[in-house]
């Protein structure tokens, strides 16, 4: 099929970017929308034009490098990552509007690649247990209900792609955040530091210029590992406590 | 257990009488040995050398550095490991964050004797499964210590907070995985290796909040130091501002991962590569078993030629799903829910009935090649064969239910919906073999040192612990077990001998690693030919699979060696790379990669050429028994071929490491 592409071109964070339109044929549906991509650069490759930068890596939806706004969708109209976004989601003749995340907190880097850094500086801030090499409990030693297990696990699957900070209007990451503090909240391994962890959490993802949660739900709507919003209860919950505990 | 001492058959191939089919394409080396590893009781070797390996006291390990190349299992864990340590880590990683390493991929468990279910498993059988699994092409003291620690591992994990699946009473649950007969293997749902991965990255990010560890991301190292035949720092491309920056350290530590994407498709992440591990190779670091790789015999089959890489189902659906192709040719085509029980062969329980589908990865890989070559493949034909075999879940389904099938595997199955458009619970998975774990690696002795000084390698990027094949659910270990264990305890016997004289910037050696990275950035942008990276790339690949993959044969790596050389002449002087260096460039990160790969294909070709046996994943047609199995000839080849760069257009000089046994018998595997 033949699709035409309407793509965000930067040539780095401090230029100025613009729409720049491309006409692509032979596009097969089993192709991922990444491969559809490799194409089309291959082609501008071959006419001597610099080809499109973008993020990806392991192309099978879990190491959460690829993310493009498709149609003003983020990742596109599947709830998946764009690796895993495939062209028979599309129709022949389609125009396709593809950009780069879209958030302050983000800047870009290049065409439709962002820096996420903001990410891992909210992690560093708390989102871990504190526990040294070698000095861990016999594992049995804590037995962990099933179904809070379940739970830890069923949150711990965020991949940091970004989608919820650019599907978001406030470009709010507290899907994001909530996910972490719910999955290490959830397990007694996490107890110890669980007023800590929120409280120098959200200071970071304040400091680092991300917007407040409104309760508008389309991070949640955009998530392709379907993170609950119920995180940003949790989140809210246990900041909430970790004030009353004087922090 | 249905092992039968070695037995090779006269009618095929005479022990000892196997020639030399590299013969003029290397240069005969000294022999090397491990020196490193203790003697005495197997058990006790680990201790001992923990013990004998020297202190460093906390206040000199503030003025340490160590640089790690990589973040995932192995590097994030050796990061968070050094960091807490009190060393001065510097952590660089391809990628925007370190959480995205490609060990996040990894998607069945890891490997531990826990014995929790209490069937039999125990420290040392997890020892003999794996070097019986590597068929015994891997190092003996090695894989011993890998099985001590593996329990560790899961506890300093559960501390972290991975959330491994768990039984009713809030114990951990286990299962059992490709290869093995007890359940040792933990897990998180079909994606133990995003949780593993995220534990160590969370770990390595307390220790950059502590300011231990300091990570550069979006940076590649291109290029080691090497001063006074030491290891000294690395030159690095800020792949954003294009800047080429020195790193100077006291010792360096390499845990870049595998080189998968040598064949192009393979399940490697996009930006796997050798870089890291073969620029250390052209300075002095041995090559170990380069031709050693993983061949896993489910993945999602190739559709056409736009495919970019191949998607893993993870192994643990062969524990309940079952693989069959249709007995007669004519019914290839049939809806395979029409095809009738008798009409089926399940061809794994048919001729290994008691390991059945669960057989180790060669196996199970060669077995569907096989059924395929046959014309019983099923699925679209591309190019003319249909590259498919069922993965069935009828009976699975019907045993334990829909709800039980999707609480193992629900991801699994949603992903393959999403790939290939069809409905796992309705009509069976469609799978076939890919690349997807290499085995060769830099040559480490049991401190993870390569034969540069103050330079160690862990993970998949060395070679020690896996020999000509892996079980299933044993990387992960591997990659945690150097990182949090092993590789703190050996480096600081290294470090002992510090602090090490300062290296200045305008240090010869420093000098000329800058210029070779700067000059083949500037090759590659001025070179102006007509061919784009990715299609030499490609190129590269299908030779690689064709005569190097899963059978090889005397002729056809001659053959490829040949194409290989032609290949690298045109890359080099016909590459089209546009764009600066002065600003991201994904074409130019590609172009040096690739022609990294070129020199590693070769290298693993002549390997290949040398070791005229089948062992493990690589299958010799010259060498195998009458009823088509693999034979290894331990009388000739039990031994790491360790390859040295001799210089550019040189034969590689071949050192031999005999492999020794103490503790473990050499027998000719047999899963029937």
């Amino acid at each position: 099929m033949k699709v035409t592409l309407k793509i965000w071109r930067q040539p780095d964070a401090a230029s100025k970017g613009a729409m720049h339109t491309y006409e692509l044929d032979g596009v097969s549906e089993d192709m991922s929308f990444l491969e559809m991509l490799d194409v089309l650069n291959e082609e501008l490759n071959g006419k001597g034009e610099d080809p499109v930068a973008f993020d990806s890596d392991c192309r099978e939806g879990i190491c959460g490098m690829c993310g493009l706004m498709i149609n003003g969708e983020a990742h596109g109209p599947e709830v998946t990552t764009t690796c895993q976004l495939h062209m028979r989601s599309f129709k022949d003749g389609d125009e396709i509007v593809i950009e780069p995340w879209r958030a302050d907190a983000f800047p870009v880097v290049k065409d439709l690649v962002v820096d996420r850094g903001a990410f891992d500086r909210i992690i560093q801030a708390g989102g871990y247990i504190s526990v040294n090499t070698g000095s861990a409990p016999e594992a049995h030693s804590v037995p962990v209900p099933r179904e809070d297990a379940v739970r830890a696990f069923n949150v711990a699957t965020c991949i940091g792609c970004g989608a919820c900070v650019a599907a978001c209007p406030n470009g709010s990451a507290s899907l994001f955040m909530g996910a972490k503090i719910t999955h290490l909240g959830e397990l007694p391994q996490g107890q110890p530091e669980r007023d800590s962890r929120v409280v120098d959490m959200v200071a970071q993802h304040d400091a680092e210029g991300f917007g407040g949660c409104t309760n508008i739900g389309e991070c949640t709507a955009a998530c392709p590992k379907e993170i609950p919003l119920d995180v940003i209860s949790r989140l809210n919950w246990d900041l909430h406590q970790a004030m009353r505990h004087g922090h | 257990m249905p092992d039968t001492t070695l037995t090779s058959d006269p009618s095929h191939d005479e022990p000892g009488d196997h020639g030399d089919d590299a013969a003029g394409y290397y240069t005969p080396g000294e022999p090397i040995a491990d020196t490193k590893a203790p003697g005495g009781p197997i058990d006790e070797r680990w201790q001992t050398r923990k013990f004998e390996a020297r202190l460093v006291n906390p206040s000199n390990r503030r003025k340490l550095d160590v640089i790690i190349v990589g973040t995932g299992l192995a590097g994030g864990a050796a990061a968070a490991t050094l960091g807490e340590a009190g060393y001065n880590v510097k952590s660089f990683c391809y990628q925007d964050s370190p959480r995205r390493a490609h060990s996040i991929a990894a998607q069945g468990g890891i490997n531990a004797a826990k014995n929790y279910k209490e069937d039999g498993d125990s420290v040392h059988r997890l020892f003999y499964d794996t070097v019986k699994g590597g068929d015994y092409r891997s190092r003996e003291s090695n894989v011993y210590r890998l099985a001590e620690v593996s329990t560790n591992i899961i506890d300093q994990c559960v501390a972290q907070g991975v959330p491994f699946a768990r039984e009713y009473g809030g114990l951990l649950d286990n299962r059992s995985f490709g290869g093995v007969q007890v359940s040792r293997t933990f897990y998180a749902r079909g994606q133990t290796g995003q949780q593993l991965l995220i534990g160590a990255y969370q770990a390595m990010e307390r220790q950059v909040a502590a300011g231990t560890v300091e990570q550069f991301t979006r940076h590649e190292m291109l290029e080691v130091i090497v001063v006074d035949g030491k290891a000294r720092g690395i030159i690095a491309r800020d792949l954003v501002t294009g800047e080429i920056e020195t790193h100077l350290a006291d010792v360096v530590v390499l845990a870049s991962g595998g080189y998968g994407n040598v064949f192009f498709l393979s399940t490697n992440a996009m930006g796997s590569n050798v870089t890291a591990a073969w620029r250390a190779h052209r300075k002095g670091a041995y090559m170990a078993n380069p031709c050693y790789t993983q061949i896993h015999p489910t993945c999602i089959p190739v559709t056409g030629t736009h495919q970019s890489k191949l998607t893993l189902m993870s192994e643990s659906l062969r524990n309940d799903g079952r693989i069959w192709v249709p007995k007669s040719k004519a019914d290839c085509e049939k809806d395979p829910r029409d095809i009738p029980e008798e009409d089926r062969d399940y061809y794994l329980e048919r001729i290994y009935p008691s390991f059945g589908n669960l057989v180790p990865r060669d196996i199970a890989s060669r077995a569907a090649k096989n059924v395929c070559d046959e014309g019983r493949g099923v699925g679209p034909a591309v190019e003319g064969v249909r590259r498919g075999v069922y993965l069935d879940f009828a009976s699975a389904i019907e045993r334990l239910g829909r709800d039980g099938i999707e609480e193992k595997y629900d991801n699994l199955f949603d992903m393959y919906a999403r790939i290939t458009g069809e409905n796992p619970y309705e009509t069976p998975m469609r799978i076939y073999p890919a690349v997807h774990y290499v085995m060769g690696g830099l040559w480490v002795d049991y401190d993870l040192q390569s034969s540069i000084k103050g330079l160690f390698v862990t993970g998949e990027a060395n070679f020690s612990d896996h020999g000509a094949n892996r079980l299933g659910a044993s990387a992960l270990m591997q990659g945690l077990a150097d990182g949090y264990f092993v590789l703190p305890h050996t480096i600081r016997d290294y470090l002992a001998d510090g602090p090490f004289e300062k290296v200045a910037e305008d240090h010869p050696a420093v000098v000329e690693a800058r210029k070779s990275v700067q000059d083949r950035v500037d090759h590659f942008l001025t070179t102006k030919g007509t061919r784009s990276v990715d299609s030499y790339h490609r190129e590269l690949g299908n030779i690689m699979w064709e005569y190097c993959g899963m059978e090889r044969s005397e002729d056809g790596l001659k053959k490829a060696i040949d194409l290989i050389r032609t290949l690298k002449d045109d890359f080099w002087r016909n590459v089209k790379v546009l764009g600066t260096a002065e600003s991201l460039n994904q074409s130019l990160e590609r172009a040096g990669r690739v022609a990294d790969f070129i020199e590693l294909g070769e290298l693993m070709c002549i390997d290949a050429l040398n070791r005229r046996e089948s062992c493990g994943g690589h299958f010799r047609a010259e060498s195998q028994t009458e009823d088509g199995e693999a034979l290894r000839h331990d009388d000739q080849f039990a031994y790491v071929a360790a390859w040295e760069f001799a210089g550019d257009g040189e034969p590689p000089v071949l050192h031999k490491e005999d492999l020794v046994y103490t503790a473990i018998e050499m027998k000719q595997r047999s899963y029937k």
